[in-house]
């Protein structure tokens, strides 16, 4: 039964994704929709296939300000929670402007860090900017919730703060820490390409978005759409890549990454 | 102060393992949780503090492990272990287990050993020693998540005899078990105790307990906590199941609770 319906919990997405798919082709087959109004999938998939040397080195270079935003926001991240934790002042000093900067949309500021820092810095700073902010919450709200009794227990035993900090609080802060991570992939992803987006005037830029502005201004909606689905697998891949690093490290001991039944 | 305040050495001379006088303790908000309190207990003995929830059982436990510091008054403890290689004096086992998730059983017992920089990794064996001690040798690389909750604190238990202390102080360890593992840790620790010869006090709202376990029992009143009684259950070692039904152990605790009733009497609404 249960073996039955893991199957059907895996098939069922495939089928609705196969029948929207098949009313779209449909569609505009029936209705002779022009491509440069709305592309049937055949005719995306058969873009992606053709275009493949353009858009998979755009692929790249998004990637690749991806993963540099996300390095940047998870050190960033991790670093400043470690310093809030380690000095009150610290935190209440600039914890306030991290918000700031969480709250402020990035597509506002993306033009300005445009005019100031070389576009690719100007790319990875903005895909840091809105990767870094769940790292520091999550990671600030875990070494906070460290079990009082174990805490007690260090000091009984006269533990020192490098200690504590790596023996508890570092292992005890790793799921949040991971759940931020977590978000931070993906959110480095939409970082990455609102800059490039906003670089893309500038036509400065190669990343996938650059490719969606360029051909939209081309008229070359299938290109566009193949750009979007390259994004799209793109971020689902980063998550999925995340969540499976976190069900590693805490497969032996967390509750969220246990089965139901021990 | 009407007596002189003894150091380590004269309490050691005295066969002390610890003196408290005139010990107070107040929150900051105000709270006043426990005493003035005066306490000898002897080098080797099992004492047991009883009383109501909040009574300051557990803060009297915090300030002789050292965890945090008396309002007023002293609080002396016989250091005597050595420190090499990660000896402490004091062993305390919580309420709850407070085991390391993220770590093995062997992991967790050699936490303090590995706090203390111990020279030998293994503490020249007493982790092994620990485990077999409390009788779970044979799950030393399992998780605290795969254990029962006698087992886990049978872990709790092996971390803190793993320093070879002096004091175990143990804070109502086994109240959340079910009676029958309870009965059973009861009597590992009796046998415990024998071989080891540690002083041991015991924190405990359980009138059967208290007097099942120890040589002293010690009733207190409810908040602020102070001494209101002291019964000495003189019944010979060792202790065993018999014991538990005997019309002795009835009269004891039957006297034991008459005495606690009072520090009851505030918390009707309880």
């Amino acid at each position: 039964m249960t073996a039955f319906q893991n199957v059907g919990r895996m098939l069922m997405p495939i089928a609705v994704l196969a029948a929207v798919l098949g009313f779209w082709e449909f569609l505009v087959r029936v209705n002779d929709i022009q491509p440069y109004v709305l592309p049937s999938p055949h005719l995306v998939f058969q873009t992606l296939v053709n275009d493949w040397p353009v858009l998979s080195e755009s692929l790249g270079v998004t990637l690749l300000t991806t993963l540099e935003g996300f390095v940047a926001a998870a050190v960033g991240g991790i670093a400043l929670a470690l310093l809030f934790n380690q000095s009150k002042w610290l935190e209440y000093s600039l914890f306030p402007y991290a918000v700031v900067l969480q709250v402020t949309p990035v597509i506002a500021i993306a033009p300005l860090l445009l005019i100031y820092l070389p576009q690719q810095t100007a790319v990875i700073v903005c895909a840091w900017i809105v990767g870094f902010f769940p790292v520091l919450s999550n990671t600030t709200l875990g070494l906070n919730s460290v079990d009082r009794n174990l805490a007690g227990l260090f000091q009984l035993y006269g533990a020192s703060r490098l200690q504590t900090l790596r023996y508890l609080k570092l292992p005890a802060a790793l799921p949040y820490m991971l759940g931020g991570l977590r978000i931070a992939g993906g959110l480095s992803l939409i970082g990455a390409v609102v800059a490039e987006i906003a670089a893309g005037t500038a036509g400065a830029g190669s990343g996938l978005a650059f490719r969606i502005a360029e051909s939209g201004y081309r008229l070359n909606i299938p290109r566009m759409f193949a750009a979007l689905l390259l994004l799209s697998v793109a971020g689902i891949v980063i998550y999925g890549l995340l969540a499976l690093v976190s069900h590693l490290v805490l497969r032996r001991w967390h509750e969220s990454a246990l089965g139901k039944e021990n | 102060m009407a007596e002189p305040v003894l150091s380590e050495t004269d309490i050691d001379a005295a066969g002390l393992a610890m003196r408290l006088r005139a010990v107070t303790k107040t929150y900051d908000n105000g709270v006043a949780a426990l005493g003035p309190l005066d306490l000898d207990v002897a080098k080797g003995e099992f004492v047991s503090l009883l009383g109501p929830s909040g009574c300051g059982k557990s803060t009297a436990l915090r300030l002789i492990a050292g965890l945090s510091a008396p309002t007023s008054g002293t609080v002396n403890v016989s250091h005597h272990a050595d420190r090499r290689d990660g000896r402490h004096p004091i062993g305390f086992v919580f309420q709850e287990p407070t085991l390391m998730p993220w770590a093995s059983v062997r992991e967790n017992v050699r936490l303090p050993l590995k706090l203390a920089h111990a020279t030998s990794a293994d503490g020249g064996g007493r982790i092994e020693q620990a485990l077999a001690q409390v009788g779970l040798s044979e799950f030393a690389d399992a998780y605290p998540r795969e254990l029962s909750g006698g087992m886990k604190m049978r872990v709790s238990l092996a971390r803190a005899l793993v320093t070879d202390p002096d004091i175990l102080l143990l804070d109502e360890p086994f109240a959340a078990l079910d009676e029958i593992t309870r009965f059973r840790l009861n009597n590992d620790l009796l046998d415990l105790w024998r071989k080891l010869h540690k002083t041991i006090i015991f924190v405990t709202h359980s009138v059967f307990e208290s007097v099942y376990l120890s040589q002293r029992v010690l009733v207190m009143t409810g908040r602020p906590g102070r001494l209101a009684s002291e019964f000495r259950i003189t019944t010979a070692e060792p202790r065993g199941e018999a014991f538990r039904t005997s019309a002795e152990y009835a009269g004891y605790c039957r006297e034991v609770s008459g005495a606690l009733a009072p520090s009851y009497a505030g918390q009707r609404s309880a």
